[in-house]
């Protein structure tokens, strides 16, 4: 029913932003005020993007001094990088493992949750569904600098004693005791631990921020089936959050305690079982790989639809099918710990249960091949992004059903396999959907135009960058190589060489990336309110480039003879 | 044009929601503490991971009443923690017994140190599946177990093999079961360790 806001005046012809333009509207705070005391939603997502670059550039050179170190046999530079004698494998070792945990850490806290979340979240969830701001601006605040101060502690924790072999926290992203906590008795899992307790307090804040926002903030008319997927799927990644998260919180809480003040939950001298930490990782981790990739489900559906020129196909089914791997995502956590002794029927259920969310998943890929059926296809920048995401997901969707068995999967874990098989559907599914998205909206979001020709080139190199990287890993894998090791026998050097190019490959596709956004601010055309076309139906685009700092203080109306695929105001 | 078309109303439902979100968030902060104890009482009563099972004197008696004309073998294995400075062994590697009827196995533990040393063991059985039927009547590992330097003990575990094992669609086959030790140094209470480190 399409109900009229009280006060509304009927949207006038052409934009709905246009009055943002009359006399309170665009007020802006001072430099300081604006950027580091920021309650708008806009700015956070731009803080929250820049942070995000900024982990990532960080976060990805430790990927390379790993590439760099296992470009060939022996140990050649990790000596250097640990301060210690040549020959000191012990500590080699340790820098490696610290190098794996920061890695892992940044790339999955600090790098992909605040872009697609904290960054497209914040911008474009208001905008799309026709809310002014966020529910809880000053919220929103607190959760982008919980996440700056997690990230600091971070690295810190890189500095500071670790365990025996020298600085730093070695013990991966999973944090397994008794790893972490006997073998680890320096302060430095401590600053890790709580950097993860800064960082997931954020993201539960952020959740709870995103919930209120979708639920109660919708421009009248716009009901939760007329959302775009973005914001279907920024919702459910919420609940993820909110349901995850304090699982693992209560988890690396037990680590510190078990650590710094006497209890035994996972130490079997005291009666605890460090395979319930594992439990209560995965509880959290699993759900957390949908955390990182629902978002890019979300952008994906909304940039096939704009460069098909057609609706996105099977809308319901795109918004309950990440429901449905949203739920089943919770009950299929022991997938990642097959081999810790579980029973031939435990391991049943957990295959048959990791299997079923192929399908869901299976209809959201095949929505988007069918959304592109049959459409005026515009091959974008962001439309090559996302159609390398719908295949390199799939590539490492198909993976994963590999390794979902409990019997193939005792030959397989931690092996490099796994390593090619979660890069694929993260460094390339979710990046790819990062990038996707940057390109999609970085028009609206900066008011200039990247250049098109530059995208393509990062893309095509990218492309080639990461295949060369992660596609030989699948061999050295299957060959039996193990995962979080810094050397190897001679056997495994071919492969290896090669992921190592692929690395400097992907290297130079992001100089690429800083050099289109270089041209964009110096010499970038101003974009238009709408550069995309006619496919771009959702209610960003009906704002100036970018928008103004206050948005739809009128709300617009979504009346009810529109059907879900199309966002704008009846009059627009 | 008018101001913004959000009133208190929303701010009243915005903290609802938003109350409503971080009761769930600490509600499944709660949840993860809870499964701990969760976690115990699931592997006591199911038996995962191969947790044995403990019986009274009756139950026993009612096994053997029922106690079928088939041998199984029982494996016995002994290990200690990396910090514990015993000999810990079963006085015999393997045995055959009647499923349903009790038995009694002997580990044989020694303290080398010149230090007393309490110790607790872990145990469980493989395959995991079996820990639903393994049911010890007494056993060393119900309580702590302090040993004298030099101090050689010889540690009883009573038990018997459920028959209803006969009847289990996966496992009712085996021929062998492995019953599992592990000897790790009780935790020092906290207020002791610190005692010591002023």
């Amino acid at each position: 029913m399409a109900t009229t806001a009280e006060g509304f005046d009927a949207p006038t012809a052409g934009h709905g932003g246009d009055h943002s333009h009359d006399d309170h509207g665009d007020h802006m705070p001072g430099f300081f005020a604006r950027w580091f005391m920021s309650t708008n939603h806009k700015d956070i997502g731009t803080l929250y993007l820049i942070f995000a670059i900024i982990a990532g550039i960080i976060g990805g050179a430790i990927s390379g001094i790993m590439r760099l170190e296992l470009a060939e046999p022996g140990i050649q530079y990790l000596f250097q990088f640990a301060g210690a004698a040549e020959g000191d494998i012990a500590a080699a070792g340790h820098m490696w493992n610290v190098f794996i945990t920061a890695h892992g850490l940044i790339m999955v806290f600090f790098m992909v949750m605040p872009a697609m979340i904290g960054g497209f979240g914040n911008w474009f969830v208001p905008l799309m569904i026709g809310a002014p701001d966020m529910a809880f601006p000053r919220m929103n605040n607190i959760s982008f600098w919980l996440t700056v101060v997690g990230f600091l502690s971070l690295l810190f924790s890189m500095f500071v004693p670790g365990s025996a072999n020298g600085l730093g926290a070695g013990v991966g992203w999973t944090v397994y005791a008794p790893l972490s906590t006997t073998y680890a008795p320096g302060p430095s899992v401590d600053f890790a631990i709580f950097s993860l307790h800064l960082a997931g307090a954020g993201s539960i804040l952020g959740a709870t921020n995103f919930i209120t926002t979708i639920f109660n903030m919708r421009a009248p008319g716009m009901t939760l089936h007329k959302m775009p997927l973005f914001v279907w799927s920024v919702l459910v990644t919420a609940f993820l959050l909110l349901l995850a998260l304090p699982v693992l919180a209560a988890a690396i809480t037990m680590l510190l305690t078990d650590r710094n003040f006497g209890t035994t939950f996972f130490d079997p001298a005291g009666g605890g079982d460090p395979v319930l930490y594992q439990h209560l990782f995965w509880f959290f981790g699993h759900p957390e790989v949908y955390i990182m990739i629902l978002p890019g489900f979300g952008m994906i559906s909304q940039i096939v639809a704009t460069f098909s020129r057609k609706p996105v196909f099977g809308y319901l089914g795109m918004a309950y099918a990440m429901v449905a791997i949203g739920v089943v995502g919770f009950i299929v956590w022991a997938h990642h710990m097959y081999t810790v002794g579980l029973d031939v029927n435990t391991k049943m259920y957990f295959t048959a249960a990791t299997m079923v969310i192929a399908v869901p998943t299976g209809v959201k890929i095949f929505s988007w091949i069918a959304t592109m059926w049959g459409g005026s296809i515009e091959f974008k920048s962001p439309m090559v992004w996302a159609l390398g995401f719908i295949f390199l997901f799939t590539v490492g969707g198909v993976t994963g059903v590999v390794l979902a068995n409990g019997g193939i999967d005792d030959n397989l874990h931690d092996t490099y396999y796994v390593v090619a098989h979660f890069h694929y559907v993260l460094s390339m599914g979710a990046v790819f959907s990062l990038f996707a998205g940057f390109y999609y909206w970085f028009p609206k979001m900066s008011g200039r135009m990247h250049s098109e020709f530059l995208s393509h080139l990062h893309f095509w190199v990218f492309f080639i960058g990461v295949n060369v990287i992660f596609f030989p890993q699948h061999f050295l894998g299957m060959n039996g190589m193990p995962r979080r090791y810094p050397d190897y026998p001679e056997a495994f050097a071919y492969w290896n060489q090669i992921s190592s190019i692929g690395y400097a490959i992907m290297a130079f596709s992001m100089l690429i990336f800083f050099v289109n956004l270089a041209y964009a601010y110096l010499a970038g055309r101003k974009a238009e309110n709408n550069p995309w076309g006619e496919g771009a139906t959702t209610l960003e685009w009906t704002l100036t480039s970018p928008p103004p700092f206050h948005q739809f203080e009128t709300l617009p109306v979504i009346e009810d003879h529109h059907d879900y695929h199309d966002h704008r105001p009846a009059s627009a | 044009m008018t101001t913004a078309t959000f009133d208190s109303d929303t701010s009243r439902k915005n903290t609802q929601t938003g109350a409503l979100a971080i009761l769930g968030a600490l509600a499944m902060l709660g949840l993860g503490y809870a499964s701990v104890p969760l976690y115990d009482l699931f592997c006591r009563v199911t038996g995962f991971g191969g947790t044995t099972q403990v019986a009274s004197e009756a139950d026993a008696n009612r096994a053997a009443a029922l106690a079928p004309m088939r041998d199984i073998s029982i494996r016995f294995d002994a290990s200690i923690a990396r910090d514990v400075p015993w000999d810990f062994r079963p006085s015999q590697p393997t045995d055959t017994v009647r499923i349903g009827q009790r038995d009694i196995a002997t580990y044989v533990a020694r303290n080398n140190s010149n230090e007393p040393i309490t110790g607790t063991a872990t145990f469980n059985v493989e395959p995991a599946q079996a820990g639903i039927y393994f049911n010890k009547i007494q056993c060393f590992c119900f309580t702590e177990q302090t040993l004298a330097p030099g101090q050689e003990v010889n540690m009883p575990v009573l038990y018997y093999v459920d028959p209803a094992i006969l009847d289990d669609d996966v496992i009712g086959d085996i021929e062998q079961i492995t019953l599992s030790y592990t000897f790790h140094r009780v935790k020092e209470p906290v207020s002791s360790a610190l005692d010591r480190s002023q």
